[in-house]
């Protein structure tokens, strides 16, 4: 089912935005500086420096608990950062004033729980926000959608709901789900960790064709196949800091730091 | 027996209807914002809602009544009298139905705002977190993700609710409400049919609670997120 959603042709629109923007490739389209995030008294991210280029595919590994996930929640702000500054796109987010939810509709987020709307139908799911945002009209939202589905394979689903699609089905969704506000960066959450493994194949390939267009993404993942294969630099996280990063070559096959290394040793 | 007495218990019985209705009404919306004022982040609203919920849980309903019916004209009629400086005054009162709406409201309100809240803090937060990572604003999410959602869960705790509150409008009739049981009572203080009439009284309770229950079974069907 999934080979017929890959072929010229992927989200077409993004690529006539990305022609129109001003933003170079190689510009950065996130820099993260000293963030530092707590829960109470827990410190979970220690003086994180990370920068990510227009169009690069970071993909963030590293035991449970390391703060991966906190890391990339704060770069929406779902978290809100206790210290430093994040500036997406230019804006600096962990400003109050800033106007969160205008810079949200550029970045895309899935989930682990891939958190599709249980109310609503598929197409719903995908047309809710882009007419509740004002990005399109119901015509547009509703062509965009179908068009969406087609891509990831569930034209068919359009009309069903949440509970009666599959795990990766519903991931799909999400994906499609996202990439209707026309984001500029995707951020995925562990996107198949609550996946059957048999689904967890027909999710990365659509992020695969995802990167291959040059969305910009951040992926936090424990697929290390994925992670070699697709990402254009793996950053490795320890106890709320970066212990190493550098090109997946480099840091799986010659980690230079004892932490990277047992970590790798136990996961590949 | 029953040329007579249906007419006068049926037009109590229309008013218990109408009452209850117009207070479950008024009582789901004071219900709402008394919720959200104590979900809200601001200290000052949680703090009123707190008040006003221990204050209604925390005292019978039939004091309550009373309190508003009586106590409250009396002292609005002090001040009045107080303010006109020995002038005339017109003199305030509440009709029994106006204090029997302003006591069920605020009583059903009370109760409402605490099964709604358990019922938003039943949805999972990863579907207000997509809705915000999306741009939805707090607002929009709670209005077509959150609110939704949490309807569908506290169907069955709304309608225990409601049959509570439709009940509990037979209290009224202490304060003079031609309600059901006001009307009863006149009847059978001339007849002495205690029997016929209280189990006719009980009947006409029975009729409209079970209509209320077919209803939301109805509603519940209609809300399965499934395909038909």
């Amino acid at each position: 089912m999934w080979q017929a959603c890959s072929g010229r042709g992927w989200f077409d629109m993004r690529k006539e935005r990305a022609a129109a923007a001003t933003v170079e490739p190689g510009e950065k389209k996130i820099v993260i500086s000293h963030l530092k995030k707590c829960f109470g008294d827990h410190e979970v991210l220690t003086d994180i420096n990370l920068e990510v280029d227009n169009g690069e595919v970071v993909c963030i590994i590293g035991p449970s608990g390391s703060g991966k996930s906190t890391l990339l929640r704060c770069i929406n702000r779902l978290e809100d950062p206790t210290g430093g500054t994040i500036i997406v796109d230019g804006n600096d987010i962990t400003d109050k004033k800033a106007n969160i939810n205008k810079i949200r509709e550029n970045i895309g987020m899935v989930f682990q729980q891939f958190n599709l709307f249980h109310n609503y139908t598929v197409l719903k799911n995908i047309t809710l926000a882009p007419i509740d945002r004002k990005k399109a009209t119901h015509q547009q939202a509703h062509a965009r959608a179908l068009e969406l589905l087609e891509r990831v394979g569930l034209a068919e689903k359009a009309a069903s709901y949440p509970g009666e699609l599959s795990g990766g089905q519903q991931q799909r969704v999400a994906i499609a789900r996202a990439l209707a506000m026309n984001p500029d960066i995707m951020l995925f959450d562990e996107p198949t960790s609550a996946l059957d493994p048999e689904m967890v194949g027909e999710v990365l390939a659509v992020m695969k064709e995802l990167a291959a267009e040059g969305m910009t993404m951040v992926v936090v993942t424990h697929e290390m196949g994925f992670a070699r294969e697709v990402s254009d630099r793996v950053i490795f996280m320890a106890d709320g800091v970066i212990v190493e990063e550098g090109p997946p070559a480099q840091v799986f096959d010659a980690p230079q730091e004892a932490r990277t290394k047992d970590f790798l040793n136990c996961v590949l | 027996m029953f040329e007579r007495a249906t007419p006068l218990i049926l037009s109590g019985f229309w008013l218990t209807i109408r009452i209850s209705i117009v207070a479950l009404c008024l009582g789901m919306i004071l219900g709402l914002i008394t919720c959200l004022f104590r979900l809200s982040k601001l200290r000052v609203m949680k703090f009123l809602a707190g008040v006003y919920i221990w204050i209604i849980r925390g005292t019978p309903m039939l004091v309550q009544a009373l309190i508003i019916h009586f106590g409250i004209p009396q002292i609005v009629n002090l001040i009045l009298k107080a303010m006109a400086d020995g002038g005339g005054y017109q003199k305030f009162t509440f009709t029994a139905f106006a204090s029997g709406v302003i006591t069920l409201t605020l009583n059903a309100g009370a109760y409402l705002s605490e099964i709604f809240r358990s019922g938003i803090q039943a949805v999972p937060v990863g579907q207000s977190e997509a809705a915000r990572s999306l741009g939805m604003t707090a607002f929009g999410t709670m209005g077509k993700i959150v609110l939704p959602q949490a309807f569908k869960i506290v169907i069955p705790s709304l309608v225990n609710q409601f049959i509570i509150t439709i009940k509990d409008t037979s209290i009224l009739s202490i304060i003079g409400l031609a309600e059901l049981v006001n009307k009863a009572k006149v009847y059978v203080g001339s007849t002495y049919q205690y029997m016929e009439t209280y189990l006719f009284v009980a009947a006409c309770y029975l009729v409209f609670t079970s209509l209320l229950m077919l209803l939301s079974r109805f509603i519940e069907k209609k809300l399965k997120y499934a395909k038909k």
